[in-house]
């Protein structure tokens, strides 16, 4: 199949090992900053194969992760209220709020409808006056595009039963946040290569120059991740500092500039909250003053989100790359997909979620060692 | 197939109407002639049925009994609908055990105010597939529950079967270098449902493999193969079998991604969704293991017969290690296979 089977060539992926080999002179530390690139690397064994010569941690992009709990609590509220619908993504209803999921709030009563795309939410919204659609919207640079052509679409409708509770994040904030901390241990960054695709990366150069390591946009499929790499390996075998894309295919240097400007129109940037991480400044996504009526939380008064819940999963250090998801004392004992603790071990792209499918490091279901 | 009368009669029974009430499941009149204008034609065996229960004839050996419960939704799509399903996922219980499927309970539990027209649709498309797989529905049941309280209709079926003689499929005789075969490409049952059911607006429709495993079962009987074990890989896909079949055989299982045999559909709408095609339901597709000397022997049988035309091999049993089932994708390294959770697909059969 096009675009696919290209990208998994066992033929090339196995050179392209060989060439990593050659190319480290000593142990490099990379963070995937992707969610859906830890999953391909632990899924093709790329981790493993590479185990000698790069450690790679994941990094904090999984937006089901960083979504705080108390917007969750928010969305279980709202579901549970007569006369409402909430919509949002799959990937948000088996994340754990502060004491419930979604799907749990769901078995209770909670009106709620998985929707593959916000514009299905705006439809529901047009078929269905008398009831109160919110969208849960959540998701980085890539999905936040989408829930902007929703709300200016509700706008130009003037639909009063249509709103959204937003979670959106930006993904640069929270790498310069790894980049900054003093325990970083990170050499250069594998940067997501479906955020840029709609950001573009020149606003990487300033990263990649301030904090001295090398970026490099980075795709999804084995083949794209093995030359991600590898490109970032000769980087720092060579000193270098620069940006570089290795997913040409996808991403431009000014990114998807329509899907920017309605980014720019229906939102403004601001701090926010990330689950495990705390306050990311410049790090979220909310709605600008002229489409504030649509958001959810101002709408029917709830309180703004506070970071106060801490629990037990240690999503923070595991998404900072500070520990590895095994290194958790709860990891594959209390805390497993059938009974998470934590978003992490529940979301397709969380890192936690990915060493308990694709790792054989510790015996499944027991705790690890050390 | 016999439409069945046409006559409606005109007093309120529930059925002359184009909808179904509550009267036609309260017993009584519009029982009766619901199983007159609906049942008996399309189903004459169960005309002696007025009865409580039916008699059915001696048989030579040993019988095999199963039931399921049908709750798809969508009712219909491409390449199945739920009456279908409801025989389909009977038989093949019965032929994955080695018994021929013979005889068919019906059991529908219909939403009040549900299409008579489409219960018709439903109903030709049973006594059809209960044709074409050699099932006579014997015994059946209606009730009608007040509207909201199933979506549309819901489907029991329980099958007898007669047991082959000699056949084994023993999950705890699997030994290491015995090698797994799968009979045909997976994943389309549970994505066909899935882009029906959410609209998606495909180049080139995704089919159901609904369809009766006992041709691919006999085949590999008629061939003499001495399969250890065989199971259709329903919901949980195959990778719920594989985990099914370590626990049972105390080793572990590994498979080569790229031996699945995978229709160019399947492959476009799972990597567009991010499914693994392994996680994904069949209702046609089973899962063999048999002695490496026996491989070809099995493929051949089972690609003569259009069911299994597209059999492969896929993977084999190893000694037990750390991780019961993995498979090898791009790096040929073994990766666990996780063992599915369920709730992927919600209401597929």
């Amino acid at each position: 199949m096009k675009l696919i089977d290209e990208f998994r060539d066992p033929a090339l992926a196995r050179q392209l090992v060989e060439s990593i080999r050659g190319a480290a002179t000593r142990r490099w530390t990379l963070m995937e900053v992707c969610g859906g690139q830890t999953h391909g690397l632990l899924r093709h064994g790329i981790d493993e194969e590479l185990r000698d010569v790069v450690e790679l941690l994941h990094g904090p992009g999984c937006p089901v992760c960083v979504t705080p709990a108390t917007v969750i609590d928010h969305a279980i509220e709202l579901a549970l209220r007569p006369g409402f619908l909430l919509t949002t993504f799959g990937d948000m209803l088996r994340v754990p709020g502060s004491d419930r999921s979604l799907m749990q709030a769901q078995a209770e009563g909670a009106n709620l409808q998985m929707v593959y795309s916000p514009l299905d939410a705006v439809k529901l919204a047009q078929e269905l006056p008398s009831t109160q659609v919110v969208f849960f919207a959540v998701g980085f640079e890539t999905t936040a595009p989408a829930t902007a052509i929703a709300v200016s679409q509700a706008q130009a409708l003037d639909l009063p039963n249509f709103s959204v509770l937003t979670a959106h994040v930006r993904v640069e904030p929270a790498m310069e946040a790894i980049a900054q901390a003093e325990d970083c241990r990170v050499n250069g960054f594998l940067a997501a290569g479906h955020v840029c695709t709609i950001t573009g990366y020149d606003q990487y150069y300033r990263l990649a120059q301030r904090y001295r390591m090398p970026i490099v946009v980075t795709g999804f499929e084995p083949i794209d991740l093995l030359v991600g790499i590898l490109r970032c390996l000769q980087l720092l075998e060579q000193g270098s500092t620069e940006v570089v894309n290795a997913y040409t295919r996808s991403v431009r240097p000014a990114g998807n500039v329509a899907a920017k400007e309605i980014l720019q129109q229906v939102f403004v940037i601001a701090d926010q909250p990330w689950r495990g991480l705390g306050e990311v400044p410049l790090g979220g996504l909310i709605l600008a003053p002229k489409f504030r009526r649509f958001d959810a939380v101002d709408r029917f008064g709830l309180e703004r989100t506070s970071i106060a819940v801490e629990d037990e999963c240690q999503s923070g250090a595991v998404m900072s790359g500070r520990i590895r998801p095994t290194q958790c004392p709860h990891f594959g004992s209390r805390c497993t997909p059938q009974s998470p603790l934590g978003a992490p071990m529940v979301s397709t792209e969380g890192a936690c979620s990915a060493y308990y499918r694709y790792s054989n490091l510790v015996p499944l279901n027991t705790s690890p060692a050390s | 197939m016999n439409p069945g009368p046409t006559w409606h009669c005109p007093t309120n029974t529930g059925v002359g109407s184009d909808r179904v009430s509550l009267l036609l499941g309260e017993g009584g009149r519009g029982s009766r002639d619901f199983l007159r204008q609906q049942i008996t034609g399309r189903f004459p065996k169960v005309h002696a049925a007025f009865a409580d229960a039916v008699h059915l004839p001696n048989v030579p050996g040993r019988l095999a009994f199963t039931t399921d419960s049908f709750v798809v939704s969508p009712l219909f799509f491409p390449g199945g609908d739920i009456g279908k399903l409801a025989v389909i996922g009977t038989a093949n219980d019965l032929a994955v055990s080695g018994a021929k499927p013979r005889w068919l309970s019906l059991s529908l539990i219909i939403e009040e105010g549900f299409s008579i027209k489409v219960l018709e649709q439903i109903l030709d498309s049973i006594a059809a597939t209960a044709e074409l797989v050699g099932m006579q529905v014997v015994t059946g049941d209606t009730k009608v529950v007040p509207a909201g309280c199933v979506d549309g209709l819901f489907i029991n079926t329980s099958g007898i079967g007669e047991c082959v003689p000699g056949f084994v499929s023993n999950t705890s005789t699997l030994a290491p270098g015995d090698v797994l075969l799968v009979s045909g490409p997976v994943a389309q049952h549970g994505l066909a449902v899935l882009a029906t059911r959410e609209r998606f607006e495909m180049h080139s429709p995704l089919v159901s493999d609904c369809g009766s495993l006992w041709p691919a079962v006999q085949t590999l009987i008629e061939a003499q193969i001495p399969f250890k074990a065989l199971r259709d890989a329903t919901r949980g896909g195959v990778a719920a079998v594989l985990h099914e079949w370590a626990a049972d055989c105390g080793h572990s299982l590994c498979v080569d991604q790229n031996q699945f045999p995978l229709t160019d559909e399947v492959r476009g709408l799972s990597e567009l969704l991010g499914m693994d095609p392994l996680f994904i339901a069949n209702e046609g597709t089973m899962l063999v293991a048999v002695p490496e000397i026996y491989v070809e022997p099995a493929l051949t049988a089972l690609r003569a017969v259009r069911i299994s035309q597209d059999a492969a091999r896929v993977g084999r049993v190893e000694p037990k290690s750390i991780v019961p089932v993995s498979v090898r994708r791009t790096l040929s390294r073994p990766v666990p296979l996780d063992e599915p959770m369920g709730a992927l697909l919600p209401r597929i059969c």
